[in-house]
């Protein structure tokens, strides 16, 4: 699983990660990343076969509750807490059409 | 204030909470709402929540975490929070956007972390108790080299609910103390089942202050092989070592237990936790809360995301989102998160192992294998910084209660050294129980800083 890290890799695990970096970050963070991507292939050394993978510890699944509505915050606090709105609405770019890639 | 007021009212009408009056810091990772009045809540909407971090450095919660909430019902007063390193991701307090905390016992070492301000705090006597939370050892390693006590309880035994979320798998929040006896205290006021929380356990909460008092008659604890590591600090090696000694002078049987997955903790860890982060802090989009920077002619939504998540985020959370990306991205995922939740599992067989076969109440552990390290030391080396953990991140992986408590202290220069003990899952109570034992034998542990100015 360990290939050689490239710059443009980096960028490409940025941008899914919805992050801009600068050149010297992706310098930085390209060896970084490595020396833990290199640590982590560790693991292949044990034999796992037959083991069931643990997602979650607890044993308590799906709980379900009433389907009834319960109490919400209030539009007035959330439109305090966006940092662009016309309230009831939070700004955003366009984000249909020309220009809208994400 | 007017928090203190309330609870004077409460006992005047003659209630008795057990915390009254008891001045509490809490984690800035830990929610409060408008109604807790905590000091710097001056938006009207809500307190301050910036888990250190540049994105929510205006965020002001709109409701109260579980955890305070019940603090408050037990007649606690919060008095302020404390620094981390940011959204909980570190060993040293030193990745917090507002600045390192340092360690009280020497200024120019790190607290550790990431809870280092609540652990700081409570050495330097500012407050008798703290609450932190706990995702890799991010309690249990600051209490460690801060000389105190901190304990991360059982997975589901608090609710995370207004916890701001790291890992949801492995995160648990918990007190940091002087001692065992507040500890307990701390941890019946905040334990219990809640339905905000789906992973929350619906357990009995004991009354851990009392039983904790009671010595168990023929205490086993396990020692890993590989806890008695060289790599150890030498003077770490030589405090545990004392310990093993302190508890065999009780009338402890010591069993060597193996446990080689200790040495693979970390490397499963480093998978899990920044997948789960990846996801987690995919929230974070500068949109409807949290910092966001004026868009530039032509930008579409993309963009727009790129330009608050790389301004508001530091760079030791852009690399563990991107680590986490990498682990999960098509094509790796088997490789890394299947694999990595194998090693999961086998850690937690490797625990109950050491339970059950071998009959052990606890495993006991050093808490972390160096003393409190210099500011900028290991900043340079992201893999020396994780491997502070390696003693911790087995038991957030297993999902168990593990607490560290102080041992003694490393020499030339003086500063503290913890032990953790490790119990089955919710088992908390044997774990306090040997923890009080070890604390009444070794009154000398627990000194207090010296005061500089």
């Amino acid at each position: 699983m360990a290939e050689p890290i490239s710059n443009e890799y980096v960028r490409k695990v940025a941008n899914l990660s919805r992050l801009a970096l600068s050149d010297a970050e992706v310098d930085e963070y390209r060896g970084r990343l490595a020396a833990v991507i290199g640590y982590v292939e560790r693991l292949r050394e044990l034999d796992l076969t037959g083991i069931e993978p643990l997602t979650n510890v607890g044993d308590t699944f799906n709980r379900l509750r009433d389907d009834a509505p319960g109490p919400t915050l209030p539009n007035q606090t959330l439109m305090k807490m966006a940092p662009r709105s016309v309230p009831p609405f939070v700004v955003v770019p366009k984000v249909i059409g020309e220009g809208g890639g994400a | 204030m007017r928090a203190a007021m309330d609870v004077d009212a409460r006992v005047a009408r003659g209630e008795r909470p057990p915390l009254a009056g008891v001045p509490i810091a809490l984690k800035d990772n830990i929610c409060v709402g408008p109604d807790l009045n905590v000091p710097g809540d001056a938006v009207g909407y809500g307190g301050f929540t910036t888990c250190a971090s540049k994105m929510l450095e205006k965020f002001a919660s709109p409701y109260t975490a579980t955890a305070a909430q019940r603090l408050i019902h037990a007649g606690a007063v919060i008095i302020g929070k404390t620094n981390l390193d940011e959204f909980a991701m570190g060993s040293s307090t030193e990745n917090s956007a507002f600045g390192p905390t340092r360690n009280p016992w020497d200024l120019s070492r790190v607290p550790g972390g990431s809870s280092g301000g609540s652990a700081a705090a409570v050495a330097a006597g500012i407050v008798p108790a703290a609450l932190g939370s706990d995702t890799g050892g991010s309690i249990r390693q600051p209490a460690g080299l801060c000389g105190v006590v901190g304990v991360k309880p059982t997975y589901g035994r608090v609710s995370r609910y207004g916890l701001v979320a790291f890992a949801s798998s492995l995160d648990q929040i918990g007190p940091l103390t002087h001692n065992v006896t507040d500890a307990a205290l701390v941890l019946e006021a905040i334990c219990g089942h809640d339905e905000h929380d789906a992973t929350s356990a619906d357990k009995h909460v004991p009354r851990w202050s009392q039983l904790a008092e009671m010595p168990i008659e023929r205490l086993t604890l396990g020692v890993p092989r590989q806890a008695r590591s060289d790599s150890n600090h030498p003077e770490v090696a030589r405090v545990f070592e004392e310990a093993i000694s302190t508890f065999t002078s009780l009338g402890a049987r010591i069993v060597d237990v193996e446990m080689p997955l200790i040495d693979h903790g970390i490397a499963a860890y480093y998978i899990v936790a920044p997948a789960e982060a990846s996801s987690n802090l995919a929230r974070f989009d500068g949109l409807r809360y949290g910092r966001s920077d004026r868009a530039a002619p032509g930008d579409d939504l993309f963009d727009v995301y790129c330009r608050n998540r790389s301004q508001g985020f530091g760079p030791e959370v852009k690399r563990r989102v991107m680590l986490g990306t990498h682990v999960l991205s098509s094509g790796y995922y088997d490789a890394y998160y299947t694999t990595a939740l194998k090693v999961r599992r086998r850690i937690l067989a490797e625990f109950s192992a050491a339970f059950v076969d071998l009959g052990c109440h606890c495993v006991l552990m050093p808490a972390s294998p160096s003393p409190a390290f210099g500011i900028g030391e290991k900043g340079g080396d992201p893999l020396a910084m994780y491997l502070e953990d390696v003693y911790t991140v087995g038991v957030n992986l297993a999902g168990l209660p593990g607490m560290t408590i102080p041992a003694g202290f490393a020499n030339s220069p003086k500063l503290p050294v913890g032990i953790q003990l490790v119990a089955p899952a919710f088992d908390e109570e044997t774990m306090l129980r040997a923890a009080r034992m070890f604390e009444r034998a070794s009154p000398g542990a627990t000194a207090r800083p010296p005061l500089t100015a």
